[in-house]
Parts: C-alpha cells; sequence; structure tokens
C-alpha cells in the first residue's frame, strides 16, 4: 500500500452538497485537498469520492451558492477528549 | 480538521503585546509610494535552518511569529503578483525560500504564530483578517490588478467571494505546497491537480514524530522512571524489572509514535489505535523473548499489555498530526478504541500487581 492509498474510516463525514443550489463555479473543486469534488456533465458539483473528506470546511467556506455543508471541525484524539470532559465542542485547550 | 494543529500552538499571548524576535528574515528597506516596506532576505542562513529543526522537535512551537505586514521580495512593481502568508516562522520561511529571484508582494496575516493550515481551522487565518492587512498595507496603491494569491490550504478559513466583496481583490488560492509557487506562478496563476492535493508522504510523517515523541521529555513521565531507578538503587526494587520496565515504556512510545507514523501505509487496519496496538504488540514481543528469564508470568503479561496500550493510545494520538483524517472519523475510531484500551491498561495493572505481590 502506497501514500496514496492512505484511507481512513469510511461513511462517517458529514460533508453534504445540495446539486440543486449549485451554479457550477468551482470553487470546491479547487479548494478540496483531497479530491472529494468533482464537476459532472450537467456542469454542477458531484461527489468523486467522500470518504475522503477530512471536513476542513474550505468547501463550504467559499461556496458561494451555499450549496455545501459541512460539520468541521478539530480531529486530534487530545481535542477529542477535552471535549468530552467539558461538554462542548472538540477544541485545543484554551480556545 | 487535521494535521498538527496540537493545544500547545493555541495558548498564546494577545498579539500586541508579542515582543518578536530579532528579524533576520529582512535584508534591507524597499522604498515606496507609501513608505518604506521592508524587504525580505529569501535564502536561509544557519540561524533559520537551526530554528526549523526546533520547531519540529516541538521546542517553542508557539513561539515563532514573524511581524505581520507587507513586505517586498525582490523588486516588486505594480504588476508583480501579491502573495498572502500566515506569521508562523516555517509558513513564513517556505514562502520566502522558494520565491528567490522572483519580485512579489507578500502580506503576512497575524495568525499568532500557528502554520496556516491550523490557522484556517481556527479562523485567525480567516476573511476578517485577509481583509483589514490588505487595507492596511495599501497595497492597492501599489499594484495595478486586483488578485490575491493565498494559500490553498488557507480555505477553511477565507470566504474567497467575501474577500472580493470587502476589498476589490480576486482570491486566486496557490497550491497546497509553498515549493510549488514558482511553476504556479510561471503557468499564469494555474496550479495542477497534484499541486492541490495534500499528501502525506514519507518525510511529511517523519518530520511530525518529533513533536509526538516530545512525550519522552515530559517531566512527569522522566519522573517517574527516576523515582523506579532510584527504588531500584536503593535495593527496595530488583534491577531487571525495572530496567525492562522503563525500556518498555520508552520503546513502546517509539512504537506507536515513531514506528506507525513513519510505517503507516504497510502497517495493517485503518483505525490508528488498531495500528498502534499492533506495533506495540510486536515490539513488546521483541523485548520478551530476551528478557522473559528475569520476569515472572504476571510480570511478562503486564509489560505486554501496557506495551501495546501505550503505543495503541500513542499511535491514535497521531490522528492528529495525521493530514487525511476527519474529525468524526477520530470520533467515530476513539468510541470504540478508549474502552478496550482502557480495560486492557486496567488488566495490565492487575498482572503487575500479581508480579509485585507474589
Amino acid at each position: 500500500m502506497s501514500t496514496r492509498d492512505l484511507r481512513y474510516i469510511d461513511g462517517v463525514v458529514t460533508v453534504a452538497l445540495d446539486r440543486a443550489a449549485c451554479t457550477g463555479c468551482r470553487m470546491c473543486t479547487v479548494v478540496c485537498p483531497h479530491g472529494v469534488f468533482e464537476m459532472s456533465a450537467d456542469g454542477r458539483a458531484a461527489f468523486a469520492d467522500r470518504d475522503r473528506c477530512i471536513e476542513c470546511g474550505a468547501c463550504a467556506r467559499n461556496c458561494p451558492a451555499g450549496a455545501i455543508s459541512v460539520d468541521a471541525g478539530v480531529g486530534c484524539a487530545a481535542a477529542v477528549i477535552y471535549g468530552w470532559f467539558t461538554g462542548s465542542e472538540p477544541a485545543c485547550g484554551c480556545d | 480538521m487535521n494535521g498538527c494543529c496540537g493545544p500547545s500552538s493555541c495558548c498564546s499571548p494577545a498579539p500586541d503585546t508579542y515582543d518578536y524576535r530579532t528579524p533576520t528574515y529582512i535584508d534591507g528597506e524597499f522604498t515606496t509610494s507609501v513608505g518604506p516596506v521592508p524587504r525580505v532576505a529569501t535564502t536561509s542562513i544557519r540561524h533559520d535552518r537551526l530554528g526549523a529543526i526546533g520547531a519540529r522537535l516541538g521546542f517553542s512551537r508557539s513561539d515563532r511569529r514573524v511581524r505581520p505586514g507587507l513586505y517586498a521580495i525582490g523588486a516588486p512593481a505594480e504588476r508583480s503578483p501579491v502573495l498572502v502568508t500566515a506569521n508562523y516562522t516555517l509558513s513564513f520561511d517556505a514562502v520566502r525560500f522558494a520565491l528567490h529571484g522572483w519580485s512579489v508582494w507578500l502580506i503576512v496575516l497575524d495568525t499568532l504564530g500557528v502554520n496556516v493550515w491550523c490557522a484556517a481551522g481556527k479562523g485567525t487565518f480567516g476573511t476578517a483578517e485577509v481583509v483589514r492587512r490588505v487595507r492596511e498595507s495599501g497595497i492597492e496603491r501599489l499594484v495595478e490588478h486586483r488578485t490575491l494569491v493565498l494559500p490553498q490550504l488557507g480555505a477553511p478559513g477565507v470566504a474567497a467571494h467575501e474577500v472580493r466583496d470587502a476589498t476589490g481583490f480576486r482570491v486566486v488560492y496557490g497550491p497546497v505546497r509553498a515549493s510549488d509557487l514558482p511553476e504556479f506562478l510561471d503557468a499564469g496563476m494555474r496550479a495542477t491537480a497534484q499541486m492541490r492535493r495534500i499528501r502525506f508522504g514519507l518525510t511529511d510523517r517523519f518530520v511530525l514524530t518529533g513533536v509526538e515523541l516530545s512525550v519522552l521529555r515530559d517531566t512527569r513521565a522522566l519522573g517517574v522512571a527516576a523515582l523506579l531507578v532510584a527504588l531500584a538503587a536503593f535495593g527496595l526494587v530488583p534491577w531487571p524489572p525495572v530496567t525492562i520496565a522503563v525500556a518498555g515504556a520508552v520503546l513502546a512510545v517509539v512504537a506507536g509514535g515513531f514506528v506507525v507514523p513513519v510505517a503507516l501505509p504497510a502497517v495493517p487496519g485503518r483505525m490508528f489505535a488498531v495500528k498502534g496496538a499492533l506495533v506495540g504488540a510486536a515490539v513488546a514481543a521483541a523485548l520478551l523473548v530476551p528478557t522473559a528469564p528475569w520476569l515472572d508470568a504476571a510480570g511478562a503479561v503486564a509489560v505486554f499489555l501496557g506495551m501495546t496500550v501505550v503505543s495503541s493510545f500513542t499511535a491514535m494520538n497521531f490522528t492528529g498530526a495525521s493530514t487525511f483524517t476527519s474529525p468524526s472519523g477520530v470520533q467515530w475510531e476513539m468510541r470504540r478504541a478508549i474502552p478496550v484500551q482502557a480495560a486492557t491498561a486496567a488488566a495490565a495493572i492487575v498482572a503487575l500487581a500479581v508480579s509485585v505481590v507474589t
């Protein structure tokens, strides 16, 4: 298995795409660092590989049409544990 | 989002009170119509290289800031590109060294000394900071075009369309890696598909292990080790099990914090906790083969289970440094792994107690 094939858990990410709202600006295909999106033949964005999403939120933030939503956040173990103990969203210790 | 955004990088004093280090990265002043602009050196000196090594090993990661504002690289003019970066030294250095021989304007945001990716996740590399620095810089009087080149990894914090609405500057996202900037600029600000992808190659994984292993310098861990050695030195406990326990602890951290990250694609399992447990168990077995004669059965079980769980937990922590793990995935993994790790740790402690008592 090479570095290119590194994959994490399938079927758990929160990214969602409202294709009806997409205006075809391609911004999601530009900002996504894992190739999650592609442009389909109808001129709108589509998922190319949804399970590669790391929920960084770049696509949703840069979608002028508001067609993408994702529950973006910090994903390191330390932050998740902190979130469990404080009952809050996972976050680094002091922000 | 992940990628080495540790808690250590977010606890910082307010930006206005920050005492910036002596700028070894400035090699002169560039005179412009809005006043003198500091000119940036584009070749590295020993100071930069030593500092980079220190940062990677976990020394003062949150204390390496570049003064925010406008800089000149080379001799930029009204058609020169305008680039934006974070004020983390390693981000800033990557940009200036990549652009040796180029003439560009560089706007450094105040990200509290945090790299582009992590700062974008926290929002400090964000729309508001881009807008503020663009306005303060007076760049609209220095260039005739209206284009900003932002690092693609800043996109989680910046809405390109909002920057344009607020400043009149169009945002073009540049490549993920600063080293691709010359090719990107040469191609008329077009990034290839490869430039747009985060990689997580051997070198990337290797440099991140330094911070993972910094637990080995943790004063509490060192204190426990010193206590054990002291107990043995005073004859209160025999030397062999103490030596094996200390060696086992170090090897388990190395297994989970170094072997797993470096060999990541080769280690079976999608869950990092599983990868860590497998490597930890293998290393424990390798340690126990020559040392078993000095341990009773319960002691050997304690060493095996203890090393497996320490390696598993350490490897799971590396999800925070990896570039392909989602927060949802990490939570999914932790909900399953932590109960097993806790039970294994409890079993190791019981085995240790049995070994000490008998």
